[in-house]
């Protein structure tokens, strides 16, 4: 409860960052490539961009994670305009409790997998992303590293599909992100961790962001006015405040989301030229303040391994990657970047010819991609898509590509995640570095880069190096700016799973097994029982294949729907549910439908009608929590859009139980499958037709819909055929005997339990008297006396067997109804009668007290019907038998 | 010597016969029957074969033992248990539940107590922990994973079952029943009751979960049967310490059974009721009588202690009353000749009582009127008159309305027997209209 609260009472404040950097004028969508957040009493802001993993705000005190995708603004200009698009990833708690088993072991704490089912709605409000997080992809049998202190990445080593956990596919991680993994993530895994950290020490290289930033924004912008990349996405980097400030001052010589023209391109990359220069200085101060440490590999360029070790020896402390990815970073920039803006100014033209090449790999790539390729082309970039082109130029600006390649390299070596981070750095080292790097290396690096290369270009799956190696994007959270943020943002992540209650519910196992039946009666018994659940439910294959196509058309659909179903006890309204739902179940497993979960909820079973939210709640969730507080959970989780939840079934028995004088628990439960986001299915049970009209106020009555179904009483055929098919060729009874049960019980009340316990009955009768008579089944005789037992009343037999000072109570009771001509007499009365008829009778008359006990055992078992007792004298008779029946067991007596 | 030995065999006496009171007492008290009950064997073998299949073969199960009060229902089920649960592998698998409706008045109560007996997980030591919606979901839960063949069957016994039936919404009935009718732990629920009507209690959803098994227990012996259980219940059995003075016990008994005397105090007593537990009343006042200067029970000791059984409890009470209170009475017994059972008030009364005073007695004094007034209180506290309207209604206590509880012919047996009574006042009850 109260983690709920801490978390909604920080209120964030999103921004875009930076303009759009696209404009879709046919759905009015202006793509951005940042979203700020700022959160309140947190001075530093948080920059989340595509490609980051991040956190959303989900049900409760639980968040999603997702991978950002893209970020949008639909321009309707209201609070909820941010979208954003995202690949899924689910918890393990948001996998549907019975089908957790399938994991086949216990999940990370930190153990995310990624959601692989198809046309979820992976469109949600921008403002709900909460902070970044980390997210590092494992091999199935790799072991979980061991959880580092403040740091909890999360992992990712399976994908769930709605049905079972397979390995991520990074096919389909890269096509669904359009953000490339590592390709070759699988074996950087099992390089030795320490790389990991040098990555990520290199991934925190504040001062290079600057002008990195300025220089892609330029490169978006001259690609947005081709409007090529629709779904291009801003990369990763997080700005540092400086380089934002100069953003902003760039954007604002154009509004955001006009189109440019080409004169704008062009003053913006003057404009750019000017922002390099300013950003030069600033670099220069930072390379003065990381002198020390950048000293490393400025004196030992000549070789790569001497260059890394500082590195790998800083990762104890961040300080010291920090250093390090600023020394590496500011080196080369200056001249890089004054060498691509030129070529960019002669080359305009060449890059907009080029691009539909590149695009053609897959629309998913996006912004970062092409930046990447075209800042390859200046800097050496890595052999992004092997066009001879980017080939060629590549070749020119060798040593830069070396250079990059080898970083590159070490990327690899690191978590898929870190690399793109690491993109930025490529651009870091000096000439100097670059050259410095062996020969053999350089080989071997590009060899295995155009390798990868290739395949992704050849194969049109957007599995190419460059979005595989744009999908890292997250590690941006290290910068210095975010780190305080994050840490606390990121803590409630790898929360450790709720202690269950150590209390779990059961009742001891015997000691021995129960024993099987043994004779023909046994197992007839057995069959008979209203518990043993038959083969198929007869006699309702009408209302089974209304209530299955009902449930699968919006199970099929993802819609949610109401419907109301009624009859009277033992017509098999809640055995055609569930039945339904086995079958629909089993089609699920057999791929035929989209999974579903099903919960049952009963009114009966539970102590007051709100207790139906909590119950809801800890079967759909496994949370317990007070009943106000499990609807506000629930009422939020059928309202907020949850993509990947899949439809849920609830059933509803005894639905009149659940009214409230305000009639609110049922209200929301018709409510909520309304919603459009919410997939509820609702079947509600009850015993009256008319149940909506009587207690139901018209909101709660129009919301449930006219999906009416009534159970009609069994008639004595369907009767018949129940137990015969219970039986199942067990042949136990003779059939006029079943003809006898099925006939009396339709006409009585057509209840199939009271059916099936009249033939349980008549079984144990015949094996009672089986010693008498030889037959072994169950004949006339025997049901007649178990409906004799069963539906005779005994108030006669009780009479008859009363005492005689009872008996004669009776009498003065009638005798004295007769003298008052009421149906009423008080005790005092009936007493005078009482001992006139005693000496009528020859009896000793019996004393005052002895007569009131004597009324007072009959009004106990309820032949009389009497006031409470303190009345003595004076209380009132009533007789609640009819006064023939008692003049009938007298006189037979 | 021989007043020593006379002693020796007095003191060996006096053990026999406390030995003997302590075993009948637990016979008339605790329903400790030797042998199987009289008179019910079907039903005993129905509930014994019924049990027998849910803790044999897990099969589930319901009934209602119905019968009038004293008839023997929970004897039948207590002799039905003992039986079963002395076959070993019975008894390590059943657990039972004991519940009454008087203890569990609302399914909140009964839950913990079904919780507490079943020694499920959420119970440390005596206490039950949760909230009543917890512990329902806990028990479902519990309940609903255990199946047939593996878990433990489970007993419910619900005495005084109608008063379940009166709580809200018959929570705990429909979900008892509803395990008894589906396929989890296996279940017996047993409900006994003295109503007949117990069925129309039952809301029609819980009713269609229940088996409608009913084991009627009427007692349907005649009186020599009665005569039987009345030997049977006195006699020491066989492996009694004192062979020779159980023997002697036992010769006594048989006497008894015939003497003409205890045979008309029996059939009165048969007459009036059936049930055991007046005749263990009336069983157990005679063998209080039993001492070691009188070993035996005699005619005389059965028939003062049917004396005391049928004993009218206000006559006794008018016996106590000052002659005050008794000319109250009258006075009211005459108010109610004449208004025809119509309510009277104290000053009514008061007049009544006042005529009498000053035309027809000699010997009672005329008291003032806050003495009368006292004795009327007092006859009110005696709850010999009982005021109609509630203590809420504010009147003057002259002016409220009573009503008396006594019948004209108990105050005239209490005249008759009242020591010492004025000779006047009974001629004055006697007179038509005061």
């Amino acid at each position: 409860m109260s983690r709920y609260f801490t978390r909604l009472k920080k209120r964030r404040v999103y921004s875009w960052i930076g303009g759009p950097s696209f404009i879709d004028r046919k759905l009015k969508h202006m793509f951005y490539e940042g979203l700020c957040v700022k959160t309140d009493g947190n001075a530093n802001t948080g920059c989340i961009r595509p490609g980051d993993y991040i956190l959303i705000e989900g049900d409760e005190d639980r968040s999603y994670v997702a991978k950002l995708l893209k970020l949008y603004d639909d321009g309707t200009g209201t609070r909820s305009s941010k979208h954003a698009e995202v690949q899924w990833f689910i918890w393990f708690h948001e996998v549907p409790q019975n089908k957790r088993k399938r994991l086949g072991r216990d999940p990370h704490p930190n153990e995310v997998f990624l959601y692989e089912i198809p046309n979820c709605d992976s469109d949600i409000d921008a403002e709900t992303i909460i902070a970044t997080v980390e997210v590092q992809h494992l091999e199935e049998d790799s072991p979980f590293p061991a959880a580092q202190s403040q740091e909890n990445p999360l992992y990712v080593k399976l994908s769930w599909d709605g049905k079972s956990f397979s390995p991520v596919n990074l096919d389909l991680l890269l096509q669904s992100g359009g953000k490339p993994v590592l390709p070759a993530s699988s074996h950087t895994d099992s390089l030795p961790k320490p790389d990991l950290e040098v990555s990520r020490g290199l991934t925190v290289d504040s001062p290079s962001r600057p002008t990195r930033s300025a220089r892609k924004h330029s490169s978006t912008s001259k690609y947005s006015q081709s409007k090529e990349l629709s779904d291009r996405q801003p990369s990763n980097v997080i700005f540092t405040p400086a380089a934002r400030k100069k953003l902003q001052l760039s954007n604002s010589v154009k509004p955001p989301g006009s189109k440019l023209t080409r004169d704008d391109v062009l003053a913006e990359l003057l404009d750019e030229d000017r922002v390099v220069s300013s950003l030069e200085a600033e670099v220069t101060r930072r390379r003065a303040l990381a002198s020390k440490p950048s000293s490393s590999p400025s004196k030992k360029p000549r070789d790569l391994g001497i260059c890394l070790s500082p590195i790998r020896d800083g990762q104890i402390t961040q300080e010291h990657q920090l250093a390090n990815g600023i020394q590496i970073g500011p080196q080369l920039q200056p001249e890089e970047l004054v060498k691509r803006t030129l070529k960019r100014e002669s080359g305009a033209e060449s890059t907009e010819g080029e691009t539909p090449s590149k695009r053609k790999g897959s629309i998913k790539k996006d912004a970062p991609l092409d930046i990447l390729i075209e800042d390859g082309r200046e800097a050496g970039g890595p052999v992004v898509v092997m066009t001879p082109r980017s080939r060629r130029k590549s070749a020119q600006v060798s040593s830069a590509r070396i250079r990059q390649q080898l970083n590159y390299l070490n990327r690899k070596q690191s978590t898929d995640f870190d690399v793109d981070d690491d993109e930025e750095d490529v651009f870091l080292p000096t000439k100097k570095d670059l050259k410095s790097s062996s020969e053999e290396e350089e080989e071997e690096e590009e060899e295995s880069e155009s390798i990868t290369g290739r395949r992704g270009s050849r194969s049109a799956v957007p599995r190419t190096p460059r979005s595989s190696r744009k999908a890292p994007s997250r590690t941006p959270a290290k910068t210095p700016n975010k780190t305080p943020r994050r840490t606390p943002s990121k803590t409630p992540v790898p929360r450790t799973p709720r202690t269950p209650r150590h209390a779990t519910p059961n009742i001891p196992s015997r000691t021995q097994p129960a024993r099987k039946p043994g004779n023909v009666l046994e197992e007839a018994r057995a069959r008979l029982h209203v518990s043993s659940v038959p083969e198929s439910l007869p006699c309702r294959e009408q209302e089974f294949q209304d209530i299955f196509n009902f449930v699968e058309s919006k199970v099929m659909d993802g819609t949610g729907g109401c419907m109301y179903i009624s009859g009277v006890p033992g017509t098999g309204k809640t055995a055609t549910v569930h039945e339904v739902i086995r079958c629909l179940h089993h089609a699920a497993e057999q791929d035929e439908l989209p999974s579903f979960c099903f919960i049952e909820i009963n009114g009966m079973k539970m102590t007051e009608p709100h207790q139906a939210y909590v119950q809801i709640l800890q079967m759909l969730t496994g949370q317990k929590a007070t009943a106000e507080h499990a609807a506000a959970l629930l009422e939020k989780r059928f309202s907020t859009p949850a993509p990947k939840r899949e439809t849920t079934v609830l059933l509803v028995d005894e639905l009149d139980l659940l009214w409230t004088r305000k009639q609110n628990v049922m209200y929301n439960l018709f409510d909520w499958p309304t919603r459009r986001q919410a997939k509820l299915v609702v079947l509600a049970i009850a015993n009256t037709m008319d149940l909506p009209e009587r207690i139901m106020i018209n909101r709660v009555a129009s919301r449930l819909g006219l999906t009416r179904m009534s159970f009609q009483p069994y008639s004595y055929k369907q009767l018949q055929q129940i137990i015969t098919s219970r039986l199942n060729r067990v042949r136990a009874f003779e059939d006029d005997a079943l003809q006898l049960v099925s006939r009396k019980v339709a006409a009585l009340s057509g209840d199939a339990r009271r059916c099936l316990d009249i033939c349980r009955r008549a079984t144990e009768i015949c094996e009672f008297s089986r010693q008498r008579s030889g037959s072994g089944l169950v004949a006339m005789s025997h049901v007649m006396e178990a409906l004799d037992e069963m539906f005779s009343s005994p108030y006669i037999t009780a009479i008859r067997c009363a005492s005689v000072q009872e008996q004669i109570f009776l009498k003065a009771v009638i005798a004295e109804f007769r003298r008052l001509g009421l149906e009423e007499a008080t005790f005092q009365q009936v007493f005078r009668q009482h001992l006139a008829l005693c000496r009528v009778e020859g009896l000793s008359p019996v004393c005052m007290s002895e007569g009131l006990a004597t009324c007072l055992r009959l009004g106990a078992c309820r032949l009389l019907l009497l006031e409470s007792s303190h009345r003595d004298l004076h209380l009132r008779v009533r007789l609640n038998v009819s006064q023939d029946d008692v003049l009938y067991a007298l006189k037979e007596g | 010597m021989s007043k020593r030995k006379s002693k020796e065999t007095c003191l060996t006496h006096g053990e026999c016969i406390s030995q003997t009171q302590t075993m009948l007492r637990e016979r008339f008290c605790h329903q400790k029957i030797p042998g199987k009950p009289f008179g019910v064997e079907s039903q005993h073998k129905h509930l014994l074969e019924l049990l027998k299949r849910t803790a044999v073969h897990g099969e589930s199960n319901s009934v209602l033992i119905v019968g009038p009060r004293g008839a023997g229902k929970t004897m039948l089920l207590n002799c039905v248990l003992n039986e079963l649960l002395e076959v070993k592998h019975v008894q390590e698998n059943v657990l039972q539940v004991q519940l009454n409706g008087l203890l569990q008045t609302d399914d909140r109560i009964a839950l913990k107590e079904i919780t507490r007996q079943l020694h499920l997980e959420n119970v440390v030591g005596d206490k039950v922990f949760g909230s009543f919606a917890e512990n329902l979901a806990f028990l479902l839960e519990a309940l609903k994973k255990g199946d047939r063949s593996s878990s433990r069957p489970v007993l419910f016994i619900l005495d005084e079952f109608d008063l379940f039936a009166h709580h809200k919404n018959q929570t705990l009935l429909y979900n008892l029943f509803d395990v008894s009718q589906s396929a989890q732990t296996p279940v017996a629920v047993i409900g006994l009751t003295c109503r007949l009507d117990v069925l129309e209690l039952l809301e029609k959803r819980v009713k269609s979960r229940f088996s409608h098994r009913q084991i009627h227990l009427l007692s349907s012996f005649r009186f020599k049967q009665y005569l039987e259980i009345f030997k049977m219940q006195l006699s020491l059995p066989e492996d009694f310490t004192d062979r020779r003075f159980a023997e002697e016990w036992n010769q006594n008994i048989k006497s008894l059974c015939e003497d003409r005397s205890v045979e008309d105090v029996l059939q009165k007593h048969f007459c009036s009721s059936k049930d055991f537990r007046s005749l263990h009343m009336l069983l157990m006042l005679a063998l209080s009588r039993v001492t070691v200067s009188h070993p035996a029970i005699k005619p005389t000791d059965l028939l003062e202690a049917s004396r005391l059984c049928t004993m009218d409890s206000k006559a006794n009470i008018l016996h106590g009353l000052s002659v005050l209170e008794l000319c109250l009475i009258i006075a009211m017994k005459h108010l109610n000749d004449i208004y025809d059972g119509e309510p009277f008030n104290f000053q009514m009364v008061y007049n009544e009582f006042q005529k009498f005073i000053q035309r027809k007695s000699h010997s009672v004094h005329n008291f003032e009127k806050p003495v009368v007034i006292k004795a009327f209180e007092h006859l009110h506290q005696l709850e010999l008159i009982k005021p109609m309207e509630g203590p809420s209604v504010r009147t003057q206590k002259e002016y409220q309305l009573v009503k008396l509880l006594l019948d004209n012919s108990q105050i005239m047996d209490a005249l008759q027997k009242y020591p010492q009574c004025p000779t006047d006042v009974k001629q004055w009850a006697a007179s038509a209209f005061g």
